[in-house]
């Protein structure tokens, strides 16, 4: 296996485990606007899981390998998102905070990766950045709203946040691939993307009167395959339809 | 406190030069989500370059029982239609 291919699949699944998670909330939103705005997030994403999985395709060296097969047809090790974005939806904050966490890291590092020398990874990042900037300021906008709102609003946002914030580490902590592909100058750096999301978290934590928890405990393994109970579940519905009816098609 | 969010109107410009139309209402609790729900709802098809949102209840309308004394009046009044000139045929875009 080749660090690029790798390196793609950490990209992809992150947007792929995230955009199914949003995709289960379809008609089950709190309105039908907030449920459409979700709906619309999760579609944004799976486009971008598309043109992540075409391209490992390609460069996986295996011509058996098709954007499908990378989706839908790996074990649970071999997917390598983040933890934060496979916990569950277990109530309107935790989407609400989840997702605010993870569009902070998210713009950070497409703008960071607009200027891979990848020309494909870059095109993807200038393609997908206008997307997630509206996803952030969606989710950013509803975190204010949630923590100075009313008082059982804030409780369940600084609840979300206290739960999720330990799972949102792993995404920032650089693994080797990830240090290789910066130093190939394909990759992000880490490194800035974590200074820069945790002065914005900062920031919105403070408009948004929601207290960070001190206590810097970091769940870690979901860049190396290693995940929460959740994942196995995830998997089990995703991948439902291509185990019971192998290569079926739309 | 109502627990339903406030109704806005959305008006929707298809295109640069062209005039904001109305398209619907949707709800929201205060004009910036509701400019955000507009975009969620109503431009998913590339419907809009720009929106307009106003709150419902800001919105001064016409009563339909005055229908008759409003606008029938100016049902037999056809001379108020510019359409007793004779125009020259040099002249376009009337």
């Amino acid at each position: 296996m080749n660090n690029l291919y790798t390196y793609l699949l950490m990209l992809g699944d992150n947007s792929m485990i995230l955009g199914h998670r949003l995709s289960q909330l379809c008609g089950h939103g709190p309105n039908l606007e907030t449920d459409i705005a979700l709906t619309n997030i999760s579609l944004d994403l799976y486009g971008q899981v598309r043109s992540y999985f075409q391209y490992a395709a390609k460069v996986s060296g295996n011509p058996a390998n098709t954007e499908d097969s990378i989706a839908f047809l790996r074990y649970e090790r071999q997917y390598l998102n983040g933890l934060l974005v496979e916990q569950p939806n277990t109530d309107f904050a935790f989407v609400i905070l989840r997702q605010a966490l993870f569009d902070i890291y998210h713009l950070y590092l497409l703008e960071a990766l607009e200027s891979s020398k990848d020309t494909q990874i870059a095109a993807i990042a200038t393609k997908s950045i206008k997307e997630v900037k509206y996803h952030q300021r969606f989710s950013s906008s509803w975190v204010k709203r949630l923590g100075d709102g009313t008082e059982i609003s804030h409780q369940k946002a600084q609840y979300a946040l206290d739960t999720l914030h330990p799972y949102s580490f792993d995404l920032l902590n650089e693994n080797a691939i990830e240090a290789d592909m910066k130093e190939q100058g394909i990759g992000a750096d880490l490194h800035i993307i974590k200074e820069k999301y945790q002065d914005t978290l900062k920031d919105l934590m403070v408009t948004s009167t929601l207290t960070l928890p001190d206590n810097t405990f970091a769940h870690k393994g979901g860049k190396e395959g290693v995940h929460s109970e959740h994942m196995g579940f995830i998997l089990s519905d995703l991948q439902y339809m291509q185990r019971a009816y192998p290569n079926m098609q739309w | 406190m109502s627990k339903d969010w406030p109704l806005f109107e959305v008006f929707i410009r298809s295109k640069n030069g062209l005039e904001h139309r109305h398209m619907g209402s949707l709800h929201a609790s205060d004009p910036e989500m509701a400019m955000e729900n507009a975009r969620d709802v109503y431009t998913r098809r590339q419907e809009g370059v720009s929106i307009w949102v106003v709150a419902s209840t800001d919105i001064t309308a016409s009563n339909p029982k005055e229908y008759g004394e409003l606008f029938e009046p100016a049902a037999d009044k056809i001379y108020r239609h510019p359409t007793f000139y004779d125009l020259p045929d040099e002249l376009k875009h009337i």
